[in-house]
């Protein structure tokens, strides 16, 4: 089936022209793969404005509206209940799997917190792309750093428009209670994230 | 006074990371030294120049007579020249892209036979087109990066694999740039390549097709861009697309200049 596909876009190949956008060679670039279909090429509003270079980007209306309506679409815990289980929040910090074709769909989506950022120190196979995490917990739990760090996870553009970071709220990619997890992961006192190397060892 | 030992203890913590992960590198380098010039594509290169040489498809006619862009046959030089534009086949093409041309032309084979599987699964046997892409590309050894800008085609395939890299996309809005458009990164402890920089899109580029010792094939530069893909969550990449091709245009006109030495040895 997916190799008839390919036999059948290898004839358009030739009949592309430069006008075609990058969604269109995409598409005709690519087939669909279990869970990574061809609807995933389009973009939302986030994406088309962060699709250039840092330099070529330039326009501040529109960066305020991508943020503001990042803002606006943050979803809140129903129960008010920010805070989940620091454990299982490691487990997904830990877990860089999820969405990819080559990934199982009936398994969780990890967080792949990791490929970015320190966060237990005693964790050495960590990414650099964000800044360190460890010792998070330190900025403690008022409201404000509460709500900065869930607001950060749900859309981190609605902070820093364009930033690296996945939105794994807003995109789905980890479920309320995974995201809770997540949030004790960092902020609770007791996760290793927040315990000195020699404490804990 | 709190402030003063928590950051003496963070900057302890990553001069001993940077240590530990020092450690782990030293592991991959080691190996490399040890292995000196006996990277293990050698035997793949070998393979490679059997399949070329071999008669093959309905029309039982061998590789031989095919135009890598220097005449028929010429394969020394030739894949420092790609990706280019070819009058016969109407688009530019990179490697893969060539040679399933040339698998089609000459040997009568269809393309479906071709995209069954171009690519290894991990711990198989290499395939056809990794052996091939390891014969012609060591036949481009020490040789400049050239790949031609001089058509219109060639300069908008350019300007297309720009734009992709930029092209965020997917759950995750994953781009090429999320991952390799600042230097000295990693995610977990890869090095991740600065590929809008002339010299890291030159590291990268002159070191693929590659042999892997993680998976114990040669991989090709095709396969990277699929692979890359995978895990920026989007569809399969198919062999010798546009986007292919657009990539690989991009990264080797950065490259522009540096000398090829591969097939490289990766991870
Ligand atoms: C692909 C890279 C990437 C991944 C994956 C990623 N982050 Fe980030 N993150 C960043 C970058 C880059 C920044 C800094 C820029 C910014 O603030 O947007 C950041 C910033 C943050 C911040 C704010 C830091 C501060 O000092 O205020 C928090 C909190 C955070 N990330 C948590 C997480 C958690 C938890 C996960 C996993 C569930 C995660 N990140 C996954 C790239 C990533
Ligand atoms: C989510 C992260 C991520 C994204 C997105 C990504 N890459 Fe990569 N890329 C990697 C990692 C990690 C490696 C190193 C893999 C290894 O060591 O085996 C790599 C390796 C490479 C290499 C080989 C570098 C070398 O020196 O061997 C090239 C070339 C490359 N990527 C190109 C691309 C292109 C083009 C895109 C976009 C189509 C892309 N990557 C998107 C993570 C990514």
């Amino acid at each position: 089936m997916i190799k008839k596909l390919a036999i059948t876009l290898a004839c358009a190949w030739a009949s592309l022209t430069f006008a075609d956008s990058p969604s269109e060679v995409l598409r005709a670039s690519m087939v669909d793969k279990n869970q990574a279909t061809l609807d995933r090429i389009e973009q939302d509003d986030v994406q088309a404005f962060c699709s250039k270079p840092r330099a070529e980007r330039g326009d501040l209306d529109t960066m305020n509206a991508v943020r503001e309506r990042a803002m606006a679409g943050i979803e809140h815990p129903a129960d008010g209940v920010y805070l989940g289980d620091w454990v299982s929040g490691g487990e997904i910090a830990n877990n860089g799997r999820g969405l990819q074709y080559s990934d199982n769909p009936a398994d969780p989506n990890g967080g792949n917190c990791y490929a970015c950022h320190q966060l237990d120190p005693r964790e050495m196979a960590y990414g650099t792309l964000g800044p360190s995490l460890t010792n998070y917990g330190a900025r403690g739990q008022s409201d404000v750093v509460v709500q900065y760090t869930w607001t950060k996870l749900w859309n981190t553009h609605a902070y820093n428009t364009c930033s690296h970071m996945p939105r794994f709220g807003a995109q789905g990619i980890l479920t309320e209670q995974q995201l809770k997890d997540v949030m004790a992961y960092l902020l609770d006192p007791n996760s290793p994230v927040n315990q000195p190397m020699d404490a804990a060892d | 006074m709190g402030m003063t030992i928590i950051k003496s203890f963070t900057f302890t913590m990553s001069v001993l990371t940077a240590m530990i992960v020092q450690a782990q590198e030293g592991i991959f380098d080691e190996y490399r030294e040890m292995m000196g010039d006996d990277n293990p594509a050698v035997f793949v290169i070998d393979e490679g120049e059997e399949y070329w040489f071999a008669p093959a498809g309905p029309k039982q006619a061998t590789l031989a007579e095919c135009d890598l862009g220097l005449g028929p046959g010429v394969l020394e030089g030739a894949y420092a020249y790609l990706p280019r534009y070819f009058e016969d086949a109407g688009r530019v093409m990179d490697l893969e892209a060539r040679l399933e041309f040339c698998m089609v032309e000459l040997q009568g084979r269809s393309r479906e036979d071709i995209h069954a599987k171009p690519y290894s699964l991990r711990g198989d046997q290499g395939t056809e087109m990794e052996a091939l892409a390891a014969f012609i590309v060591d036949q481009s050894s020490a040789v400049a990066v050239s790949p031609s800008q001089d058509r219109p085609e060639e300069r908008a395939m350019y300007a297309l694999g720009e734009e992709l890299f930029y092209y965020r996309a997917g759950p995750h809005d994953f781009s090429c740039a999320t991952c390799h458009e600042q230097a000295g990164m990693r995610i977990r402890l890869q090095d991740l390549a600065n590929l809008d920089s002339h010299e890291g899109a030159a590291g990268a580029y002159t070191s693929w097709p590659a042999y892997r010792i993680s998976e114990g094939v040669v991989r090709t530069m095709g396969w990277r861009m699929r692979d890359c893909l995978r895990q920026q969550r989007l569809p399969e990449l198919v062999m010798g697309s546009p986007a292919s091709v657009a990539l690989q245009t991009y990264l080797a006109v950065n490259a522009a200049g540096a000398e090829l030495a591969a097939p490289g040895l990766k991870r």
